[in-house]
């Protein structure tokens, strides 16, 4: 039971993350494809914040300073620092990955990858 | 996009939140140290802001950034973040050792002020990377 | 016949992530690795060493400035990528 409980979040997470595989691969439009990309990426911040918690911790704040031996008491801040600047790249590759997606629009004129497989190959 | 006018009640309101967002996103910058914050996040509420102001009124109004501007801004973030790196070399630290820059006498609060500027640096870099990314994707008039 | 070799595979990645997440730590555990081995250094002398109480911004722009140095500069190529990708395509048509 004890397992159950203390696993369920990354069980959440896989199930998150295989959402997004399934978008990945058997979605023929290219914007969902970009959103099922953009699931992935949130079930990947959601796993390492998950690491970072501890069990009736405080957010990593204290003017002063904390004294020795009390780390137990402060979330882990190292997880939180690499998740702020993934979500913020993230959000700016979604930008690429819509212009991309734009000029392929712009040459195709379809946004579904078996017609554009189809334009390829004319 | 239309071109229409926006009507009285949104125009009021932007008007009336803007002020606010811009002195929370230099509270959320400066105040980084010892609150939830830091550079990241006050670039994202500046460029909100900007953001706010060309979906509701014009795409091309008289406040704000415009492309070109929003292109500098990135560019001089960027550079800012990277020349305090190359500073701390010049006065023989390593690169981004904040510790070695003639800023005071106790090297924690040094430190601080380096912290500060990078976080300003990452500001405004990141301010104009999203503003652009709208500009570029909300397409010309 | 593919599709459905498509969701046996989703469904076995799915398998495949419980069987291995029952090696991973519990939630909350205080004496989990990722709790014991770097971050205690950082939350026990973050504001002695960097003057910032705010622990996360202490790591992000002073013990790993360098990464985030890093991560400033793909922003700042993602904003230049999409100016290259965009910048007069909208004007494509007029021509």
């Amino acid at each position: 039971m004890d397992a159950i409980a203390g696993h369920l979040n990354y069980w959440l997470i896989a199930v998150l993350f295989v959402v997004g595989v399934y978008g990945l691969a058997f979605q023929d439009n290219l914007l969902k494809k970009l959103m099922a990309l953009n699931v992935i990426s949130v079930s990947t911040i959601a796993f390492f914040l998950n690491l970072g918690q501890k069990v009736g911790a405080k957010a990593p704040i204290l003017p002063g300073g904390v004294k020795g031996g009390e780390a137990a008491a402060y979330a882990n801040p190292l997880p939180h620092t690499l998740m702020l600047t993934a979500i913020v790249v993230g959000v700016a590759t979604t930008g690429v990955g819509l212009a991309m997606i734009y000029r392929i629009f712009k040459h195709y004129h379809t946004l579904e990858e078996s017609e554009i497989l189809k334009g390829m190959r004319e | 996009m239309n071109k229409s006018r926006p009507t009285t009640i949104l125009d009021t309101c932007v008007r009336l939140i803007i002020p606010f967002y811009l002195v929370y996103a230099i509270y959320v910058l400066v105040h980084g140290h010892y609150s939830p914050g830091g550079g990241f996040q006050a670039g994202v509420v500046l460029a909100v802001s900007v953001i706010l102001v060309q979906l509701v009124q014009d795409p091309n109004p008289r406040w704000g950034l415009g492309r070109d501007a929003a292109v500098v801004f990135a560019c001089l973030g960027t550079f800012m973040y990277a020349g305090i790196g190359l500073l701390t070399m010049a006065w023989g630290g390593n690169m981004l050792d904040y510790g070695v820059l003639p800023l005071g006498e106790v090297e924690a609060e040094v430190r601080a002020l380096g912290t500060l500027g990078i976080e300003i640096g990452v500001t405004m870099a990141v301010m104009g990377v999203f503003v652009v990314i709208f500009n570029l994707l909300r397409g010309e008039e | 016949m593919t599709r459905k070799l498509g969701y046996l595979s989703l469904v076995l990645l799915a398998a495949l992530f419980i069987y291995v997440s029952l090696d991973l730590p519990p939630t909350g555990d205080p004496h989990s690795p990722p709790a014991t081995h770097v971050s205690p250094r950082y939350i026990e002398k973050a504001y002695k060493e960097t003057g910032a109480a705010n622990m996360v911004t202490a790591v992000l722009a002073d013990y790993r400035g360098y990464d985030t140095l890093g991560e400033t500069v793909v922003v700042f190529t993602a904003g230049v990528a999409t100016l290259l990708l965009l910048e007069g395509a909208f004007k494509f048509k007029k021509r």
